[in-house]
């Protein structure tokens, strides 16, 4: 299978990668080669069979509704990029 | 009218768990920024979620009280997106397999126009799911940059998805009011606008009729019902001026802006909505049993709409009068507490019970009396104080004690509105009060007697006007032996003792 | 001693023969003096490791020492461990000191064990060479020209090279068991819920498991014994009970039914490769076992439904890092969504942007059904021809990889070449059963092989069994490379 340029870069947007023209036409390339091994899937007669998220057939678990969590805005903080009055800083948004 | 429209909301509760959907961290509002946002929260790198039963039971509970179908099995799926507000890139939500099926609200529509009628209508619910809420991003506090707010991050939603069955302004929001009155009454949301705690998502589309939906617009996060209402109308209006003057409706993401009164669309958000949703692997599927289930319809409390039934065929009250008794479920504690009250107290009960309904008719007698006076005084006084039905200074067993006394006679109505007044400001009971006011009426027969015969003996002139057939002048005989009583007499009395004494 | 197993060394620390201080710091001098070259170790903190070493010591000399007291261990660096850098070999956590431990982390420290360090990794454990660490490639002490595999390369070049007792790898298509099978080392992948994925950095989520990797069947089991159980953080962590995986340690292998499937052995296996793991084999039947020839008919499948699957998985997993609330953010941005791509696209490397590519466009809209929903039907076809399998067997047996470790950069700039060599692994990642890596010999260039040996769910057990009786019978295991 072979993926095309808009492919690609709809792809790189909507995965938020900034990539240049040279590297999109090279991901096209690799990313078309890596799809020629997974068309091999198609082929597959799949009806009636169940998909499998999990490797085990397990129900969720539940948690108590009690608060187990406190405040760790510090140390959290410190590792921050950028952080002004307990605030994480991006550039504007705008809605 | 040549445009129909069609409007389906999109609600967002905030469920009142004390902690996130899929963490620890506190839920409680206001905190400092980022204060409860914990590792889950933030979404560092290797945190998991693990579900909170309290956001699961209070989905079971709406989707009990609107009759819908509750999933013996859910499934959490990954909705991914980029923003600021949204730590993971995705917000864990549910898509194929919601937690709340197919379900249904009767509300009650008081139309806007002002001679049409109040009627019923049954709006559909497509679905209800679990969902975690975004941050909150803080703009302004330095030029060129956002802050953000994690605090919100992951505290359990309710997202309920209506069927396009409103076709008003007036439909939308008696329908927000209704799904508002309902998620309080059940205790699963506190339902407080101002903090975002249930904020409503409107599409909008018009269509000649006959013709197939016109194109939606989706005015996003109202936190109002009258800015709701604003914003219907003012989108209405777009969307058929638009379409009229030969343009073309495109479907958008719109925001209401409530200084001017407009909407507008969304400048963000706006390239390809390609939410590649998949099973969250993370979690796994939610299995809710018969059992469960049982256990959670056991706690549920008898719902407005049952109540609303109940009290036209017992009470024989009108349906709108019902409505307002159940708008609240603390208003409807109010109504049955002080019924309840005054039939202990004998209120209403034929003294010579011939009818085999002198129950019904007590019954009758004081819901209507409480009705009259929850929907008058009381709804007028939390007006003017600016106070909540929870925050009613009167009890069921002040008010019963008030009328109590109203129906036995002991005060007139402009002096209970006295010993009411008094009550709400200082508190205390009914009896009490009349006493120390001396609201009491005179009721003593030979008492009033002497009233009219002083009155008669002084407007002898007036006395012969009025025997000579001008029976207008009996008010004025009224207002002369009340105002000699000092406003104390016995109306009814009054009225009984005057007639006779001046047919003469 | 650090030709030991690890509980002969828990008992000679606990003897008082040697400190944990002593004996952390014999590891911390080969470190030193090795790693430069190997490149297995990302971060190394003596001061803190001394630390920990010494509160091993007082916990000794208190009597309150466990197996694994003041051993000293390597942790893989997809780990979250606190005050720790923990990079997962990214350049987008160059500067993430973690502010919370790991579950796995946690366990170790509970039970008095010694961290010696964070080990290399392919980036966000996407590799099969370690030739993705944003740190540099790890090379293989059995030749250094050579990769250890990936991606707990860094974990088995590490043990290989004796600069830790053991470590802990995790593994999402073979990532224990094929680094171990490339380093002449032991690897175990669980059953998976076994271990709790609790700040384990997350690569596919329906995949990913940690487990132990050591010199032998034995380390490992005292490891598991420590790393396995319940963790209520992780929705997929298992409520089981406790169990001590060395009690089948010595069990004979008597009428042990051994599946060979035939797929293992088809085209593309090296003949080197082969011919060792046909010795192991005969090996088992001189121990009394007994040789079932089974099918597991999707295996080739296995390779287009994991590369659909963990992208995917991991497309979604990765959108976390974005440069607002911890690591990398780009210098220079213009607006929101530019800081966003080039934070992305700078921190990043290569094979993980490929990745994160497949898996957002098989997700996208239009392609859910065609690839992700038919690729996890697939996977139930997979995990069916293991339960057909182990109506007849009780463990199966193969090869690891198809062949040895190769040359660095040998694989260059084709990723489809590099995911072929998946092919024995995967399909255990997919059913979600155990599977481990044993050295069974030496092929050409005289590099290691691995015997891979996968169990039903939650045989490891008996799978330590299995392993522990070759290496009483055999000494692949103990061999090390020259120059060590």
């Amino acid at each position: 299978m072979s993926l095309s340029t808009t492919d690609v870069e709809k792809v790189a947007r909507l995965a938020r990668l900034a990539m240049t023209p040279a590297e999109i036409e090279t991901a096209r390339s690799q990313l078309s080669g890596i799809f020629g091994l997974i068309e091999e899937m198609q082929a597959v007669d799949t009806k009636g069979i169940e998909p499998m998220s999990h490797a085990q057939d397990v129900a969720q678990r539940l948690r108590e509704d009690k608060v187990t969590e406190f405040n760790q805005r510090e140390a959290f903080q410190a590792i921050a990029p950028q952080v002004e009055g307990g605030l994480y800083l991006v550039p504007q948004v705008i809605e | 009218m040549t445009w129909e429209i069609v409007i389906g909301l999109e609600v967002h509760t905030q469920l009142s768990t004390n902690t996130k959907i899929f963490s620890g961290a506190s839920t409680a509002f206001g905190a400092e920024p980022n204060t409860q946002a914990d590792a889950v929260s933030l979404a560092l790198p290797g945190v998991l979620p693990v579900l909170n039963k309290g956001a699961v039971e209070r989905a079971i509970k709406f989707g009990l009280a609107t009759g819908a179908h509750i999933a013996p099995r859910s499934v959490f799926a990954r909705k991914n997106y980029f923003y600021p507000d949204l730590p993971k890139g995705y917000q864990i939500s549910q898509f194929d397999l919601p937690v709340v099926g197919q379900g249904a609200l009767t509300i009650q529509v008081e139309p806007l126009s002002g001679n049409a009628k109040p009627y019923e209508k049954t709006v559909r619910i497509t679905r209800a799911h679990l969902e975690e809420d975004a941050g909150k991003s803080v703009h302004g506090e330095s030029q060129g940059v956002t802050g953000v707010d994690l605090n919100r991050a992951g505290t359990p939603l309710l997202e309920i998805v209506s069927e396009p069955d409103m076709c008003s302004a007036a439909e939308a929001v008696a329908y927000a009011k209704a799904l508002h009155t309902l998620v309080r009454w059940i205790g699963i949301c506190d339902g407080n606008m101002q903090e975002g705690s249930f904020r409503c998502d409107v599409n909008v589309s018009v269509r000649k009729p006959g013709q197939p939906l016109g194109t939606r617009r989706e005015i996003k996060n109202l936190n109002s019902f009258k800015f709701m209402q604003q914003a219907i109308d003012y989108e209405v209006q777009w969307q058929i001026d638009t379409i009229e003057n030969g343009g073309k409706v495109h479907q958008a993401t719109i925001l209401f802006n409530p200084d001017t009164g407009e909407t507008r669309a969304m400048r963000s958000k706006e390239d390809a909505h390609d939410y590649r949703y998949f099973p969250d692997p993370d979690l796994l599927p939610l299995e809710i049993s018969e059992e469960w289930k049982e256990q959670v319809r056991a706690t549920l409390p008898e719902l407005p709409h049952a109540k609303q039934a109940r009290y036209v065929s017992n009470y024989a009250l009108s349906p709108s009068d019902a409505a307002v008794l159940t708008s609240s479920r603390e208003t409807a504690d109010l109504f049955e507490g002080v019924v309840k009250h005054l039939l202990s107290q004998g209120v209403g009960i034929l003294t010579s019970p011939e009818t085999p309904s002198a129950e019904a008719h007590a019954g009758q007698f004081a819901a209507k009396l409480v009705a009259n006076w929850i929907s008058g005084e009381v709804s007028a006084q939390l007006n003017r104080d600016g106070l909540d039905i929870a925050q009613c200074p009167i009890t069921a067993q002040q008010l019963g004690g008030m009328l109590t006394r109203i129906a036995d006679g002991t005060i007139s109505n402009s002096g209970a509105k006295e010993v009411f007044r008094t009550m709400w400001a200082e508190g205390g009971e009914a009896d009490a009060i009349i006493e120390a006011k001396g609201l009491k009426q005179v009721s003593d027969s030979g008492a009033i007697e002497a009233i009219v015969d002083g009155v008669i003996a002084a407007n002898a002139d007036k006395v012969a006007e009025y025997r000579s057939g001008k029976d207008k002048l009996f008010g004025f005989f009224v207002g002369a032996a009340m105002k000699a009583s000092q406003g104390k007499a016995n109306p009814a009395q009054l009225n009984e003792v005057l007639k006779k004494k001046l047919a003469g | 001693m650090i030709e030991s197993s690890l509980s002969q060394m828990g008992a000679a620390l606990r003897a008082k023969k040697i400190s944990s201080v002593e004996l952390t710091q014999l590891y911390l001098d080969r470190i030193a003096q090795l790693n430069p070259e190997l490149n297995a170790y990302i971060t190394t903190r003596p001061e803190a490791t001394l630390a920990q070493a010494k509160a091993a010591d007082a916990r000794i000399a208190a009597g309150t020492a466990e197996a694994l007291t003041g051993i000293p261990f390597g942790q893989k660096d997809i780990f979250c461990a606190k005050d720790w850098l923990t990079t997962c070999g990214s350049k987008m956590l160059h500067n993430f000191v973690s502010p919370y431990d790991a579950h796995v982390i946690s366990q170790f420290n509970n039970a008095g064990a010694v961290n010696l360090g964070k080990t290399n990794m392919d980036e966000f454990a996407m590799g099969s060479s370690n030739e993705t660490s944003h740190y540099g490639s790890v090379k293989n002490p059995w030749d250094k020209a050579r990769v250890p595999g990936g991606s707990s390369g860094g974990t088995a070049s590490a043990i290989a090279a004796r600069l830790c007792a053991a470590a802990t790898g995790t593994d999402t298509g073979g990532s224990i068991r094929q680094p171990a099978a490339l380093c002449g080392i032991s690897g175990l992948k669980p059953t998976y819920g076994v271990v709790s994925r609790y700040g384990m950095i997350a690569f596919a989520s329906s995949l990913d498991q940690a487990g132990p990797m050591g010199r032998n069947a034995e380390d490992l089991a005292l490891m598991l014994n420590t790393m396995a159980g319940f963790d209520e953080r992780d929705s997929t962590s298992l409520q089981r009970d406790k169990e001590d995986y060395a009690r089948d340690l010595n069990k004979p292998l008597n009428g042990l039914r051994i599946g060979i499937p035939k797929e293992f052995f088809a085209e593309g296996l090296g003949s080197d490769v082969a011919k060792a793991v046909e010795a192991a084999i005969a090996e088992y039947k001189k121990m009394g076992a007994v040789i079932v020839d089974i099918s597991l008919p999707n295996t080739r499948l296995s390779i287009p439904v994991y590369y659909v699957l963990a992208p995917a998985e991991a497309s979604s997993n990765l959108s976390r890092f974005d440069g607002v609330r911890y690591g990398y953010r780009a210098p220079e941005y213009t607006d929101l969504a530019d800081m966003y791509e080039k934070s992305r696209a700078q921190g990043f490397g290569a094979e993980v942007q490929r990745r994160i590519m497949i898996g957002t466009y098989v997700l996208s809209h239009g392609y859910y059904d065609a690839y992700y929903l038919q690729a996890q039907k697939i996977r139930r076809l997979i995990a069916q021809d293991f339960v057909e399998a182990y109506k007849h067997c009780d463990v199966i047996m193969g090869p690891t990889s198809p062949s040895t470790a190769f040359k660095l950069g040998e694989k260059g700039d084709d990723p489809v070449q590099m995911y072929l060599s998946d092919i024995y692994t995967i399909a255990v990642n997919l059913a979600g059963l155990p599977g481990m890596s044993i050295p069974c010999g030496f092929g050409d260039n005289n590099m290691p092989v691995g015997l891979q040996i996968i169990g039903n769910y939650f045989d490891e057990a008996r799978m330590l069994n299995v392993a522990h009786q070759y290496q009483l019978a055999t000494d692949w295991h103990s061999r090390a490379p020259q120059g060590i």
